[in-house]
């Protein structure tokens, strides 16, 4: 069965980045402009990984991770949290949140698949 | 390759999506000058953040770097610990141009220069280095975030003392103790470990002291603790790096194994470490730098002709189209078999026809039809980089945005526009102390406004500055042999001297305005588009420019004019009125010029038979009527047999289906199938003046 990830970012060349990577990988890649979104795809889909910005409109990052956790079916699938090298405040508040880990932007396509395999 | 094709549009998305990230820091940034709102402030960081990101993982690092500095200043706003100041947002606003200019250039494929960010670099850095007065009241609660979170990476583990360490350390001793709740975020010791090995050779020992008893064991926690040992001259922050995901909830601990220090392997593991780090940004710059010239080709052909057009305006036309193929099949069987009983129903289909056809037009026009507000657009940052120069205060209101025009109009307006708006600014309102002595409010109010009008557009440029100076542009206009010593002028007559070519009351020239070159393009300009300008002002209390415009240059208000057989058009907008002169307005002055005098004035009266050499019903003045018109505030009497409907006229151009004709502009087909021309007003009266000239005096 293929592996699915959802990549959620409000910006489409992060996200046609992410996914263009990932699919070329053999992931299954589904996308969300931000936490609203992915939250609501959430309810009603189960993924294997969640890959998330922090700065999004309507719902952030950090309580998309938040909200997935409360979530029975979310309680252990992996969540990264795409992060600046700025953000050491954002790691924290993302792991107190309940992310696995952390994605330092910029990224290139082997640095991101090299920490998602970590995790899967 | 394909690989490379799909990277391409990504990275022909990130530059669509940092444009639009720019536009929506600029006009944020522009509203922060009045009221700084936080989320305004947080949209404004969003954006910066975005470009930072999408540069850095696109390879466009001179980008990604200079909006680094951007949005730390904008962090530090966002979190309260700063005040926006005018500076400030100044500052920023520039870097947003630097960011621009930075961002076409890498679309454009060209190096990216760093000058202007260099430059700008240097106004942040002052920025971020002054001490922040304003910020002392605010930053208790919000600035509590940072400063709590600076003290935070707990480093257990004894600072190893940088390159000493390097060259004498053989391994490490970590002690792993995760929290019970490791497993909620997901995180599988397993996974670190096997990461660990891949940097050395690695001994685990795990310590299942924790284990409670089995009834009271949650499967969910992590109860066991381990000892590591990594055998290597491993840097620590290496190490350090692979517990980076669970350092906040374990209690790590790194212990340097020493070893006697003949190891001479180390600096060459070092080496080795380095190097793929360094790889990266070039591995990440590659597949940016190679495509972008096509595209760049595409974007610029694609902006020039095309309109992007709403859907329900495309949805709209088809089915109007669709209603036409019904009406046409309902007509088609006539053709068959016409039986006289069916008179009514082809009537009916006709009139359906008729109505459709209507509709149609419409749509048409509708699509070529675009909210003035793009226009608009750029104002609020020119009023407001204007003010800023030249020490005035003004507020800049936005009436009419969505007001539509047809696109060739829309596109030519914008210049003249500005212009105006410059002119308003530089001459029109006063500076703060001035307005206040004056007893008006310090911060001036410039409106621009846009409204429909029977079939014509009004753009309204508004000040309430000082107002136009009537005795200092008749002196001028004296002075300059524009207007005879007693000559008296009304109003209108003075302030359209303004409009004459080199003309300017400014008394010192500065580089916005005042030169002269200006408002004569300005109303050449608009008088092409068929539009005219008029002026009112109230000394003191400002002036208003008014543009009035036709809706479309497709299509035209006309008046159609008969002389003998044939039939004419004149764009109804330069029409005054139309008199029947009666003999004693009549006078010929010098034999051949003949002049009518309507109200106070004379005008000249042309004759159109004479014109276009045709046979016209009479050559009696006092028969014929005379249609006063007007443009460059110059006004003619046009005298014709007589005056039919007024329609609205297709205009078809007669230079791409004949040639031009002087004194035409263009020409229409009637319902019948006849040609009438469309007579070209101000270039008439442009060449009628001019052949004229020396041999008339205009004015009474």
């Amino acid at each position: 069965m293929a592996v699915t990830i959802l990549a959620v970012d409000d910006s489409a060349s992060m996200r046609q980045m992410v996914s263009f990577t990932l699919k070329h990988a053999g992931y299954t890649v589904v996308q969300a402009t931000d936490g609203v979104e992915a939250l609501e795809y959430a309810r009603a889909n189960l993924v294997s990984l969640v890959l998330t910005d922090v700065n999004m409109p309507r719902m952030d990052g950090i309580t998309l991770v938040r909200e997935l956790r409360q979530l029975d079916t979310y309680k252990f699938v992996p969540m990264l949290v795409l992060t600046t090298e700025a953000g050491q405040d954002k790691k924290m508040a993302g792991k107190q949140a309940g992310a696995t880990g952390w994605l330092v932007k910029p990224f290139n396509p082997e640095k991101l698949l090299a920490t998602i395999a970590k995790v899967l | 390759m394909t690989l490379d094709l799909e990277m391409e549009e990504i990275i022909k998305v990130f530059f669509e999506e940092s444009f639009e990230c720019l536009d929506a820091m600029e006009s944020g940034l522009l509203t922060l000058d009045t009221t700084a709102d936080r989320e305004t402030i947080n949209t404004i960081f969003r954006a910066a953040h975005s470009i930072k990101g999408g540069a850095g993982t696109f390879g466009f690092m001179e980008i990604a770097e200079f909006t680094h500095s951007v949005e730390t200043l904008l962090d530090e706003m966002r979190n309260g610990m700063r005040a926006v100041t005018p500076d400030a947002v100044q500052v920023l606003l520039q870097s947003v141009d630097v960011i621009r200019e930075m961002t076409q250039s890498a679309q454009a494929k060209q190096p990216i220069l760093t000058v202007g960010a260099d430059a700008l670099n240097g106004e942040l850095a002052r920025i971020l280095a002054q001490k922040n007065v304003v910020a002392a009241a605010p930053i208790t609660d919000t600035a509590a975030l940072p400063a709590a979170a600076a003290p935070v990476p707990p480093k257990s583990a004894p600072q190893a003392p940088g390159n000493v360490a390097v060259t004498s350390i053989s391994g490490w001793r970590i002690h792993f103790v995760p929290e019970l709740t490791l497993f909620e975020t997901c995180n599988d010791p397993m996974r670190i470990f096997a990461e660990l090995a891949g940097l050395g050779r690695l001994d685990v020992t795990a310590h299942t002291d924790r284990i409670p008893p089995l009834p009271t064991l949650d499967a969910t926690h992590c109860y066991l603790s381990w000892t590591l040992v990594l055998h290597g001259a491993i840097e620590q922050a290496r190490v350090i790096e692979v517990f980076d995901w669970v350092e906040t909830v374990s209690k790590i601990s790194y212990e340097p194994i020493y070893l006697a220090p003949d190891a001479g392997v180390p600096s060459a593991v070092g080496a080795g470490a380095a190097a793929p780090v360094a790889a990266r940004p070039a591995a990440a710059a590659e597949p940016a730098a190679a495509p972008a010239a096509p595209l760049v080709v595409a974007k610029a052909g694609s902006d020039a002709g095309s309109i992007r057009v709403a859907t329900e305006k495309v949805d709209a036309l088809i089915n109007l189209v669709g209603e036409l193929v019904i009406t046409q099949s309902m007509l088609g069987r006539f053709a068959e078999k016409y039986d006289p009983e069916d008179l009514e129903s082809l009537r009916r289909g006709l009139i359906q026809l008729a109505r459709n056809t209507r509709e149609l037009q419409e749509s048409v026009m509708q699509i070529r039809m675009l909210p003035i507000g793009f226009s608009f657009n750029r104002f609020p940052r020119l009023v407001h980089d204007l003010s800023r120069k030249l020490g005035k205060k003004v507020e800049l209101k936005l009436c009419g945005e969505n007001t539509e025009l047809d696109k060739t109009v829309l596109e030519k307006i914008g210049d003249p526009l500005v212009h105006l708006v410059r002119n308003a600014l530089d001459h029109g309102m006063e500076l703060p102390d001035k307005r206040l002595a004056a007893g008006k409010s310090e911060t001036g109010t410039l409106e621009l406004n846009a409204f429909h009008e029977g079939g014509s557009i009004i753009i309204e440029v508004k000040d309430d500055g000082a107002g136009l100076n009537k005795a200092r542009i008749l002196a001028k206009a004296r002075e300059r042999g524009l207007v005879e010593p007693d000559e008296q002028l009304s109003d209108e007559q003075i302030y359209n001297l303004i409009f004459v070519a080199g003309f300017s009351t400014a008394d010192t020239v500065s580089d916005l305005s005042g030169r002269g070159v200006g408002m004569d393009v300005v109303r050449r300009n608009i008088n092409d588009l068929g539009g005219h300008v008029q002026i009112f002002s109230n000394e003191g209390v400002g002036s208003t420019i008014r543009i009035r415009l036709p809706l479309t240059l497709a299509i035209l208000e006309g008046q159609v004019l008969r002389v003998g057989k044939e039939i004419y058009v004149a764009s109804l907008v330069s029409i005054i009125e139309t008199v029947q002169p009666t003999r004693e307005h009549l006078s010929s002055v010098a034999g051949r010029s003949e002049l009518f005098k309507h109200r106070d004035s004379y005008l000249p009266i042309i004759r159109l038979h004479d014109l276009f050499d045709i046979e016209p019903d009479t050559r009696d003045i006092a028969k014929g009527l005379l249609v006063v018109v007007e443009s460059d505030g110059r006004r003619v009497s046009i005298l014709v047999d007589e005056l039919l409907a007024q329609q609205q006229v297709v205009i078809k151009s007669l230079e791409t289906n004949f040639k031009h004709v002087p004194g035409l502009a263009g020409a229409t087909i009637h319902g019948d199938g006849t040609v009438a021309l469309i007579l070209d007003i101000p270039g008439l009266i442009h060449n009628f003046l001019e052949r004229q000239s020396g041999r008339i005096e205009l004015a009474a």
